[in-house]
């Protein structure tokens, strides 16, 4: 039994059929990387696996750990253990980095039946993560992602991801707006995540974040569907062909559909 | 964060948790208002001729008025005529007269007491808060008496200072909200049943933080409060209200007064977390509270500080304030206002500098939730001999689903111009992002609602003392069950 198993997952949003029949199995100690052109559907999918509530799921199936993901609320999936690295990360004015990671970490130990950490324990195990992302300790006291550079946002993404020590963790363009700096960071954070017991999918545009985060598998994703799948090999070879020809490729298997 | 979960949890059972109703022998004044009710409430207190002289002389006043159909309607809020001959304005517990310590309490109450989660017993002296406990209409216990006396500190209720020490209500009884300042102030300047009365000598600082716990307990009795708070040259005081009430049926009328008054550099603080029964889901029942409360900064370098959390109440209708009229006097006023379902909310402060140099600031945090409609009004007034005058307004609204409403009536009228001003206003709306951010992390839909908000209310929560911060948190998370969405 894989870890993640999406069979046949068909998405509308707004009457607009996005993810057209994606199959997908990812087991733990995976890294699996989505890439594709804008608007082919790898945020939606990102964001589904999330469950974020906007998105019609109108055909196929989800499992997680063997449970029917499509029937949980985000909170639940998130307690089962699935962490999303938000594309643009929000700000929650009056709350502190510290607080908000404590409560999320203590929601899901609770969900799980584990004893909660308290603020003294909590501090030591926040600072050690935040000393692995380079993150300023005092970052932890302001508020979620107040005036938080772009960079510092998505290091906090990771930040985040460290603590929660997710099974399935979905990088939604982690390494957008980064510079190569901040992208080295990140992806030193994400590398220290890996395990065995984890998998990971990490959606992106561009191979450059690749070469830092070397996916087992990557699959391309256009117009809604998976239209090859491969190995790291793969993303050198879209980098120098780009997704024209396999654009070309997908309308032409739509149109015969 | 835990805590919230099991606070939310019980309350979805749909029940208001303090919906209780007590059953203690009540002597009640018969239903009306009239000079002989007046007469006999002043009787049933004992009270010396210059109370009762004050009690008819602004009992005629509001009857002037009643005549003269006075009653005020420019709030914000709609509410049915109230028959003012429908209410029982007095009732108190049968108990013996004078009780030495808490063992002579009548039991029933002190469980009431413990149901609201306020014991008095050994674990609060530990805390060192001193608890004037009003249950209808009557104090029933004043604790730490003893250790206040010996810093020279008066706290007790208003029916023993008037008894104990009438010199000092004489002298200070009406002179920031007169019982002609409006209708409801001159209907609780008639009626008043009872309430606290805190007077800290010069230089002293109070040496514990005071708080009083109300409760409406027998249908159809109105709530008529009075407090009076002086801090004399230098002294120091922070005053803690909470209220709570059970469920009922009929509206029940909440018309306090209360006054402070602070001298050369004294300063008080008056926190409220008020909970009184907001109505069901149909705006059916609840509390209107209507109450004056005013402070004037009498001295110079003296400050007065409001902060109020209320989320209860069916119509809230209070404009705490300050009369800044000592040189160099400061005003604070810090709000978090709460309508959901049907609850109405027409609050907001008034800042009147007449001295020099003197400084106010305001920060009014609104949320609506359900149908809520939530106004603020606001009044900075710099007269003219008021140079130097300096205002922040910070007035925040925040909106939970499409069905609520939030008002802003800000009224700034400037005579001086050597006058500095800044007003700054948002209105926003819990993000759908936000939530699902949050929820992505773990936090059920509720709780991350309870954090948002939390959030938003954080600039006032942290000028509450600390017990009562926690206290205002609970209550903001269960009173916004069932606004997720």
């Amino acid at each position: 039994m894989s870890l993640l198993e999406i069979n046949n997952l068909h998405v509308k949003v707004d009457d607009h059929e996005i993810l057209k029949g994606i199959d997908l199995r990812v087991n733990p100690g995976e890294v699996h990387s989505i890439m594709g052109p804008n608007g082919s559907g790898k945020s939606t999918l990102a964001q589904v696996l999330a469950r974020r509530e906007s998105y019609d799921v109108t055909r196929g199936s989800v499992l997680f750990g063997g449970k029917d993901l499509l029937e949980m609320k985000p909170e639940d999936a998130a307690c089962e253990g699935i962490f999303m690295a938000f594309q643009y990360p929000v700000e929650i004015p009056g709350i502190s980095n510290a607080y908000f990671l404590r409560s999320a970490l203590n929601a899901i130990r609770k969900y799980r039946g584990e004893e909660e950490v308290d603020a003294m324990d909590f501090l030591p195990l926040l600072r050690e993560k935040a000393k692995l992302l380079e993150m300023d300790e005092k970052l932890m006291n302001r508020s979620v992602n107040e005036s938080f550079s772009g960079g510092e946002k998505k290091r906090n993404e990771i930040l985040q991801m460290a603590v929660l020590e997710p099974r399935l963790a979905i990088l939604d363009e982690t390494d957008s707006g980064l510079d190569i700096d901040a992208l080295r960071i990140v992806a030193k954070g994400v590398n220290a995540m890996r395990s065995p017991e984890r998998a990971m999918i990490v959606v992106t545009h561009y191979q450059r974040l690749l070469n830092y985060i070397v996916p087992d598998f990557v699959h391309v994703l256009v117009g809604g569907r998976i239209v090859r799948s491969g190995g790291p090999e793969l993303a050198l070879e879209l980098e120098k062909q780009g997704y024209a020809a396999l654009e070309v490729e997908a309308r032409k298997a739509a149109s015969l559909a | 964060m835990s805590s919230n979960t099991d606070i939310l949890r019980d309350f979805a059972q749909q029940e208001y948790k303090w919906g209780f109703v007590t059953d203690v022998a009540e002597e009640r004044v018969p239903k009306g208002l009239n000079e002989e009710t007046i007469r006999l409430i002043s009787a049933k207190k004992g009270e010396p001729e210059f109370m009762l002289d004050w009690r008819l002389r602004a009992f005629r006043h509001w009857e002037s008025l009643e005549k003269a159909q006075a009653e005020p309607k420019w709030a914000n809020i709609k509410y049915g005529p109230i028959d003012y001959q429908n209410i029982v304005y007095y009732s108190a517990p049968k108990r013996k007269p004078e009780l030495q310590n808490l063992n002579e309490v009548d039991p029933e109450i002190l469980r009431t007491y413990e149901k609201l989660g306020i014991p008095l017993d050994e674990q609060k002296r530990l805390a060192g808060v001193a608890v004037d406990a009003v249950f209808d209409s009557v104090s029933v216990a004043t604790t730490f008496k003893d250790k206040l006396a010996e810093a020279g500190v008066i706290f007790c209720s208003f029916s023993e200072a008037v008894r104990e020490h009438p010199d000092l209500v004489k002298k200070y009884l009406g002179t920031v909200v007169p019982y002609t300042d409006n209708f409801f102030a001159a209907l609780n300047a008639a009626v008043f049943s009872d309430g606290s009365f805190v007077y800290v000598p010069r230089g002293v600082r109070c040496p514990m933080e005071l708080s009083t716990y109300f409760r409406i307990n027998a249908a159809e009795t109105g709530q008529f409060e009075r407090t009076l708070i002086v801090a004399d040259e230098g002294a120091y005081v922070s005053y803690l209200e909470g209220c709570t009430a059970p469920i009922r049926d009929e509206n029940q009328l909440h018309a306090a007064v209360v006054e402070l008054i602070a001298l050369d550099d004294a300063q008080i603080k008056y926190s409220t977390v008020q909970n009184w029964y907001p109505g069901d889901r149909e705006g059916k029942g609840g509390v209107y509270n209507f109450v004056t409360k005013r402070g004037k900064c009498l001295g110079r370098n003296s400050k007065i500080s409001w902060t109020q959390v209320e989320t209860g109440s069916a119509i809230t209708w209070k404009y705490p304030s300050c009369i800044l009229q000592g040189d160099h006097s400061v005003g604070e006023f810090y709000s978090v206002a709460l309508t959901n379902n049907r609850q109405q909310a027409d609050t907001g402060t008034k800042m009147i500098h007449i001295g020099k140099d003197t400084r106010s600031t305001i920060v009014s945090k609104g949320i609506s939730a359900g149908f809520g409609q939530n106004t603020y009004r606001g009044g900075v007034k710099i007269l003219k001999g008021a140079s130097g005058a300096r205002n922040y307004t910070q007035c925040d609204s925040l909106l939970i689903g499409d069905k609520c409403g939030a008002h802003t009536f800000p009224y700034i009228e400037v005579k001086n111009s050597t006058a500095r001003m800044e007003h700054e206003a948002s209105t926003s709306k819990i993000g759908e992002d936000q939530l699902f951010y949050l929820r992505q992390r773990g936090l059920k839909g509720e709780d991350a609602v309870s954090m948002i908000v939390n959030g938003f209310c954080k600039r006032v929560f942290r000028e509450l003392p600390m017990e009562f911060a926690v206290e205002a948190q609970k209550l903001l998370s269960v009173s916004l069950e069932g606004s997720v969405g």
